[in-house]
């Protein structure tokens, strides 16, 4: 019989569940989350005025850089001011 | 599995084999031990009746006793006060033998002199075995039996563990191996590994070194790239889920490059050296098996490159003009050190008629400014790989890397309106607002460094290019490599 050693992280992540969908989007505040990719301003713009025309507040976030996961101050500070956030990739 | 040496019985101790002609010799000695009254236990690596006249004789043919009190020669007599060796002897010697029993005289009718056998613990068809089984404790990775018929490189297909290709069966034995090549304990946390930011030890790095088929002494350049690829700095994470072609280059410098047989000349960025093949591969493994990161979940790329398999080359130090890279960099001069840049490629640069520096100068500058996009500038990095045959045309002129460099840079500051969006039928390019009346550089400082290596004939240099450089991106990130 063989024996070979795991050679992977051997993780077991917890799952946890999803956040509710919050039932509408009046008198919420969404953050805007632009990853600095080009054009993603564009798509944020237009997401914006269409949130706001729904009742929703809108706060805009903005990542350092798209290629690195958003600091974890930001993360918190989303968390903390908003009920849901959207992130834009684009291009 | 035994790990603790079991302690020995006080007074003498011989470890003897019958397959010894030594041991059979003195196997009458060791009877003249036991009948004057001192206290002696034999201990016996091959046959359990062997030597036929003495008690106690304990079997030792699993080798635990011999293996833990490190016995390399047959026969081995040992002194032995409250459990604990005082003093050895190998073979026989009768003086020794005399002295250590505080018998005399022993052995009367045999030569003073004979050299012992190899013990059954050293015999190299055995050790990896031996080491598996006493020393397997060491190993802290989940274990897996493979049954009877599984084939055990299929199965690394199957669990996703391969880049694509088969890989060396980590199994207890070849991983202690390979830990041999390090003084790191196994458990020391050597990186994050990103994505799933996982803390990496040296053992899994040594798991995935011998999967990716590397030698024992490759491994402290293994744990210098991937102690590298970790830092924010090189940006791991960042390089594995772009959409770009880019990987981690591994240029390695100093004195361990040539230790360990590594490819700094003919065809260095291709195949056929196994340090330069393997190294490469140890670290994407890494970031594969222990970070998560692998084609189709967090790695994006739309088309990726052959070198994300491995990427891995030495500077020729010995024929270059200039200072290495890694002394560039701030290291001493005999440092060993990786250095991680995050490219693909190599592109070719084709030049066998310039005979001046400065027109060759301007051969290179022409090629560079077409990396990436000939309208893009400012974005990312590469790497100049300079041939021996390119670089004498420099060294003959007296120029050095500065002076290249600084000649390239003064070439690649490129008129706005040449790169605007738009400018010469082509939409990609710079906003207009940035580029109008002014000279862009192509590269930032810092993002284009420039290597020696590859064979002695050809005038051809190469371009590895680069992803996005600098805090943005993924900046050259270098470590030493540490024993």
């Amino acid at each position: 019989m063989t024996t070979l050693l795991d050679p992977t992280s051997e993780r077991r992540p917890v799952e946890r569940p999803r956040a509710p969908r919050p039932p509408a989007l009046a008198g919420k505040t969404i953050a805007l989350l632009d990853i600095s990719k080009p054009r993603g301003d564009v798509f944020l713009e237009r997401l914006a005025a269409l949130l706001v025309a729904r009742g929703a507040t809108v706060r805009r976030y903005t990542k350092p850089t798209f290629t690195k996961p958003a600091p974890a101050d930001l993360r918190r500070q989303i968390a903390e001011d908003c009920g849901a956030v959207i992130e834009a990739l684009a291009d | 599995m035994v790990s603790v040496a079991p302690r020995l019985p006080d007074g003498l101790v011989a470890v003897v084999k019958r397959d010894c002609p030594t041991c059979c010799l003195v196997a009458p000695v060791l009877g003249e031990i036991a009948a004057g009254g001192r206290a002696l236990t034999v201990y016996t690596q091959d046959d359990p009746e062997f030597p036929p006249a003495v008690a106690p004789r304990i079997d030792d043919h699993e080798l635990v006793v011999s293996w833990h009190h490190h016995i390399e020669t047959v026969p081995t007599l040992l002194r032995v006060e409250h459990g604990v060796e005082v003093a050895r002897t190998e073979g026989w010697s009768r003086a020794d033998w005399e002295a250590l029993a505080g018998v005399t005289p022993l052995g009367a009718g045999l030569p003073p002199h004979r050299p012992g056998c190899g013990s059954r613990s050293v015999d190299p068809s055995l050790t990896d075995a031996l080491r598996a089984r006493f020393e397997g404790d060491r190993l802290r990775a989940r274990r897996i039996e493979l049954g009877a018929v599984e084939d055990e490189i299929e199965t690394a297909f199957e669990r996703g563990w391969t880049d694509g290709l088969p890989v060396v069966p980590p199994t207890p034995a070849r991983v202690l191996r390979m830990l041999d090549g390090t003084r790191r304990a196994p458990d020391e946390v050597v990186a994050v590994v990103p994505p799933d930011l996982v803390p990496v030890t040296v053992e899994k790095v040594a798991i995935n070194a011998v999967m990716a088929g590397c030698k024992p002494e490759y491994l402290p350049v293994v744990l210098a790239a991937v102690e590298a690829a970790c830092t924010d700095a090189f940006n791991m994470h960042g390089l594995l889920c772009t959409t770009f072609f880019s990987g981690p280059v591994i240029i390695v410098n100093g004195p361990i490059a040539a230790r360990i047989g590594m490819n700094s000349g003919l065809n260095c960025l291709g195949q056929g050296n196994r340090a330069n093949s393997t190294i490469g591969r140890a670290l994407q493994l890494v970031i594969r098996n222990i970070g998560g990161g692998a084609p189709g979940g967090i790695d994006r790329a739309t088309l990726g490159s052959p070198g994300k398999h491995t990427f891995c080359f030495a500077e020729d130090e010995a024929g270059s003009p200039w200072q290495p890279l890694s002394v560039e960099r701030g290291f001493a001069a005999g440092a060993s050190t990786v250095t991680l840049f995050a490219g693909h490629g190599p592109s070719a640069i084709v030049d066998q008629i310039s005979r001046t520096p400065e027109s060759l100068a301007r051969t290179f500058a022409v090629k560079l400014r077409a990396a990436f996009h000939p309208k893009l500038v400012m974005a990312m990095g590469a790497v100049l790989v300079v041939s021996p045959e390119h670089a004498r045309v420099f060294a003959a002129a007296g120029w050095s890397k500065a002076r290249l460099r600084a000649e390239l840079d003064a070439l690649l500051m490129i008129d706005g309106a040449e790169l605007a969006r738009g400018a010469g039928g082509i939409d990609e390019g710079v906003p207009a607002q940035l580029a109008a009346g002014r000279k862009l550089p192509k590269f930032l400082p810092g993002d284009l460094a420039i290597v020696h290596a590859g064979g002695s004939a050809g005038m051809f240099s190469a371009i590895i290019e680069g992803w996005v450089s600098g805090a943005r991106g993924s900046q050259l990130t270098t470590r030493e490599v540490i024993a």
